[in-house]
């Protein structure tokens, strides 16, 4: 058998195939509506929203402390001596102090 | 007023994504033809279609505006049937044993009468179709732009994205490899 010439008749009957370009109805409302819920957020609005969550977080924690400062009994209690500040001052100035005292 | 193309290209950019649905609609039937020379099954031709779509809305910024839409959306089209066509390799296995009765009798008559056979005939249309779908990717692509298409090798190098040396290169394999396919065919049904 005379496989080029098959070949090329085969290839020619290919040539006379009608495209089909028969297009799904509703395709490009598909697509638009698939695009829509594909497109990328604005980087501008999503700052801004977790620039708000965290003005809303640190509002809250702010508010917290305050109230625990206030109303804690504990805080009006402390001694000078028990005092955390005094505390901290005395050691980060204690080689200061040696210092000072040394002949 | 009906907006040009490059109007509509622009709006998208700017982020209005409903002025690419003209652009989906007038080109769509282009992007279903060429979709359908790749794939048999409606389901697969609609999803190459779309995945045409979605890359050419991601990818439009690359879209510089100096050769027409069209051509930037069928080397999209182009390259994503191939791609289609590398992931779906199945079926190149299968012998020709299964052939219809129409393909039976048109290939008995291309060895006894020739001269009788007309280039339009359904049967020789399901004969190629079963061959290019043993084709190679590569091969299959170059076949149906080069000898079906009737496409230039600069053309089919500019679609492909491969280069014009590389074309002739794929080109000459996918004859041979269609001939050993054919040689095949024949001795399946003759020996």
């Amino acid at each position: 058998m005379n496989i080029a010439e098959l070949q090329k008749k085969l290839l020619a009957a290919a040539r006379t195939e009608v495209l089909d370009d028969r297009v799904p109805y509703a395709f490009e409302k598909r697509i638009t509506a698939l695009l829509a819920s594909r497109v990328a957020p604005d980087n501008m609005a999503l700052w801004v929203r977790g620039l708000w969550r965290a003005a809303v977080s640190c509002v809250a924690i702010t508010l917290l402390f305050g109230a625990w400062a206030v109303f804690n009994p504990t805080t009006t209690t402390t001694t000078t001596t028990d005092d955390l500040s005094q505390n901290f001052e005395n050691t980060l100035l204690a080689s200061v102090d040696q210092s000072d005292q040394a002949p | 007023m009906e907006r040009t193309e490059a109007e509509l290209i622009a709006a998208v950019l700017k982020g209005d994504a409903a002025s690419f649905e003209p652009l989906v609609q007038k080109y769509s039937p282009r992007v279903f033809a060429t979709a359908r020379r790749y794939a048999r099954r409606d389901s697969e031709v609609e999803d190459i279609a779309q995945e045409v779509w979605l890359k050419a809305f991601s990818k439009l910024q690359s879209f510089r505006g100096e050769a027409p839409f069209e051509h930037w959306l069928m080397r999209m089209t182009v390259r994503t049937c191939y791609d289609f066509l590398r992931g779906h390799q199945r079926n190149r296995e299968s012998s020709f044993s299964e052939l219809s009765e129409p393909e039976n009798d048109w290939l008995e008559r291309f060895v006894t009468q020739p001269e009788t056979l007309t280039d339009n005939a359904d049967a020789a249309k399901l004969l190629i179709e079963r061959v290019m779908e043993k084709l190679s990717p590569s091969a299959r692509l170059v076949i149906t732009l080069l000898e079906i298409e009737d496409r230039s090798v600069k053309e089919i190098a500019e679609l492909t994205g491969w280069s014009v040396p590389l074309v002739k290169v794929r080109a000459f394999r996918a004859r041979g490899e269609m001939r050993k396919i054919l040689a095949k065919m024949t001795k399946d049904k003759y020996l």
